[in-house]
């Protein structure tokens, strides 16, 4: 019975010696049975996958089959400046974008300083729960709940009739306000964290040195959680972007950077995949910019 | 007499071959020689691989059926549903399937392509007289006078309406046309390049100058006015449809009040209120076609289900499951229910088909007979296309 209480023997020092010896040979096999998987995926399937997508933007198409034939041109990229739809499309679609990630800014920054410094754990969780509510369900099923929301006969109208106004229907405001909706967490959740790391003494620090409400979130919250709302325009601005299903359910007549992928994905796929490096182009831009205003170093 | 009679095509391919040939009307087909790839034709149908695999509109390929088809000829078949011509021309390209259930707009595309092969119809005993007069040997399935496709059913894009907002029943397109329609901001057209023959359809009747005749051979100065007139159009529309459901839910959620539909459409909406019209501009319609791939894997059990789908029985099912005129006429006759069907589809009404003009792939070369102009191809209309939306 004493041999359950038998305690491991220490390793020699000629073990530790030996274990130290093989350690970096072992780690490196371990490191290539680790990185392998997911360096093969990103090369082959997604970076590969891309670069076909991408390198189509060159060639040509049949114009009466709508075949694609190998080959160079840039007449797919100057159709996206000569074209006047394309262009307006896709300074409507930056514009979008623009303005997504601006409401959701505003409206993350409130709440957040709300739920991690004054609400109470009940009021925090529940907000917290109403926040992330929306990514718990399928993208699909929150665009037709807007367009129910949205249509003629819906919600929105019932709710505004008896103050005799009505709601913006399907257009581009409307895609504005879902394309808010569907990605606010990206942005609300970062935020949140931010600032609940902001401890309460500098709250007080401010306080007794004279600061209103809105100098302290001016001058001591906001700085400090700019790395996080950097971090969260990431997502609504790249995802508000690449959307088109939501111009095409709620947007009425309203075309986005997408929709003009998704209509001629099929009949120009040169012109599609040339289209495809506009936002690609935007987001690089964009985090230039952001790297420029040296916002990147603290993410 | 009325300024434009929308003619059958086949009396308009009958007086081409007038022209063309010298009065030599016999051979059948469009009459315009179109140049198309070599593709061998099956001699005779063999032994079933056992395989076949088909792309299809939603509710073309059904268990009801197929069944019966596997359990005679021992073919599994599976089917791959497709949204749009377009994604089928795609899916074809790939190689992967034998058959296609090919709409108007996409089947030339597919012909000159090469990749469906011209069918011998006499291995297809069932492709019988009882086909409609209106879906035999017409321009998007015949090339040359050589079958390209088995006729499946057909459907014109009505006027759809909603009777409370618009009372008694539009007798002109202008309704989504004209920019000071009484609708605008609740219009609906549908999403894809082949509505410009719409556009082409209402110029034909309103502006006689153009010179149009067939809605799908433009020249470039004709397709640039369907161009400025979808554009007008283009202000007025509250949202393009191509997806049924979208359109459906618009139509009852009341965001669109009148627009371009078809009438099976209009019957699962299952409101009261809306209510289908054919104007006096005439209009376009969807003709489909059964066409076998020109490299099929399984060309035997293709041929078998080509015979087996035309059947009166099996013709009137597909017909009632999507909810098309069907192309085998005799089902009409089959039951009170069959006949039912075909009077609210207009199956056997010929004198309706005769004011739509069946979907076309449009192509260089002039359908209407033209020789001293080159006309704009599918390619410019898709390109018109993306423009007009903004």
């Amino acid at each position: 019975m004493t041999s359950v209480l038998q305690v491991p023997e220490p390793p020699t020092q000629a073990e530790v010696k030996v274990a130290a010896a093989r350690t970096p040979r072992q780690n490196r096999r371990g490191l290539l049975w680790l990185l392998t998987p997911p360096t093969a995926w990103l090369l082959i399937l997604y970076i590969g996958s891309l670069f076909f997508l991408l390198i189509t933007a060159f060639w040509f198409i049949n114009p009466f089959t709508s075949k694609v034939i190998p080959g160079f041109t840039l007449e797919n990229f100057v159709s996206i400046f000569t074209v006047p739809a394309y262009f307006a499309t896709a300074v409507r679609s930056l514009l979008i974008a623009l303005a997504v990630t601006l409401i959701a800014i505003v409206l993350a920054v409130p709440i957040a300083i709300y739920m991690a410094k004054i609400a109470s754990p009940a009021m925090r969780a529940f907000l917290a729960v109403t926040i992330t509510l929306p990514l718990w369900a399928g993208y699909l099923v929150k665009l037709i709940a807007m367009r129910v929301v949205f249509t003629e006969n819906g919600f929105l109208n019932w709710l505004l009739a008896p103050f005799g106004i009505s709601g913006p229907g399907f257009n581009t405001s409307t895609v504005i306000i879902t394309l808010t909706y569907l990605w606010f967490p990206f942005m609300a959740l970062p935020v949140y964290t931010a600032v609940r790391q902001i401890p309460n003494s500098y709250f007080d620090a401010s306080a007794d040195l004279g600061a209103k409400s809105w100098r302290t979130i001016r001058t001591v919250v906001l700085p400090l959680i700019k790395p996080a709302i950097i971090a969260g325009s990431v997502f609504t601005f790249s995802l508000s972007l690449g959307d088109y299903l939501v111009a095409r359910f709620v947007g009425g007549s309203t075309q986005m950077i997408g929709s003009i992928i998704a209509s001629n994905i099929n009949l120009n796929p040169p012109v599609a995949a040339a289209f495809s490096f506009v936002p690609i182009t935007f987001v690089l831009v964009y985090l230039w910019v952001v790297r420029k205003m040296g916002a990147l170093e603290r993410l | 007499m009325k300024k434009f009679v929308p003619v059958l095509s086949t009396v308009a391919a009958a007086a081409l071959v007038l022209t063309a040939c010298g009065g030599d009307s016999s051979s059948s087909g469009d009459g315009l020689s179109i140049e198309v790839p070599d593709v061998p034709m099956m001699e005779s149908v063999g032994e079933p691989e056992g395989q076949l695999n088909i792309v299809n509109w939603s509710g073309f390929v059904e268990p009801a059926w197929t069944d019966k088809f596997t359990e005679d000829t021992g073919c599994v078949v599976n089917p791959r549903v497709a949204g749009t011509s377009d994604e089928m021309v795609t899916l074809m390209r790939t190689g992967q399937y034998d058959l296609v259930s090919a709409s108007g707009d996409a089947s030339l595309r597919l012909i000159v392509g090469g990749d469906v092969a011209p069918l011998n119809l006499d291995l297809i005993q069932n492709f019988s007289d009882d086909i409609v007069p209106g879906m035999k040997g017409q321009i998007y399935d015949t090339i040359n006078g050589q079958a390209y496709g088995v006729p499946i059913g057909r459907g014109a894009n009505i006027l759809q309406y909603n009777e409370e907002e618009v009372g008694t029943a539009p007798d002109s397109w202008s309704v989504v046309w004209e920019a000071d329609s009484p609708y605008a901001g609740k219009v609906t057209a549908y999403d894809a390049p082949i509505y410009i023959a719409d556009a082409a359809v209402y110029l034909m009747y309103h502006n006689p100058e153009l010179g149009i005749t067939n809605p799908y051979a433009l020249d470039e100065t004709q397709l640039a006015a369907a161009v400025d007139l979808l554009k007008q159009q283009n202000a007025i529309i509250g949202e393009y449809w191509s997806d049924p459901a979208a359109q459906i839910g618009s139509f009852v959620g009341g965001n669109t009040v009148v627009g371009t539909s078809w009438e099976i459409l209009r019957k699962l909406s299952g409101e009261e209120k809306l209510k289908g019209t054919l104007p006096k501009e005439g209009s376009t319609g969807w003709y489909d076609a059964w066409m076998l791939s020109s490299t099929a894997a399984n060309p035997n059990c293709a041929y078998l289900w080509m015979d087996y789908v035309s059947t009166a029985d099996v013709n009137g099912q597909i017909a009632t499951t999507f909810g098309m005129a069907p192309a085998n006429g005799a089902w009409c006759e089959s039951s009170e229910e069959a006949k039912a069907h075909c009077e609210q589809y207009h199956a056997t009404d010929e004198v309706y088909f005769d004011q739509i003009w069946p979907w076309t792939t449009p192509i260089e070369q002039c359908v209407d007979g033209r020789t001293d102009v080159q006309c704009t191809s599918f390619q410019d209309w898709t390109d018109a296309w993306l423009t007009i939306k903004g």
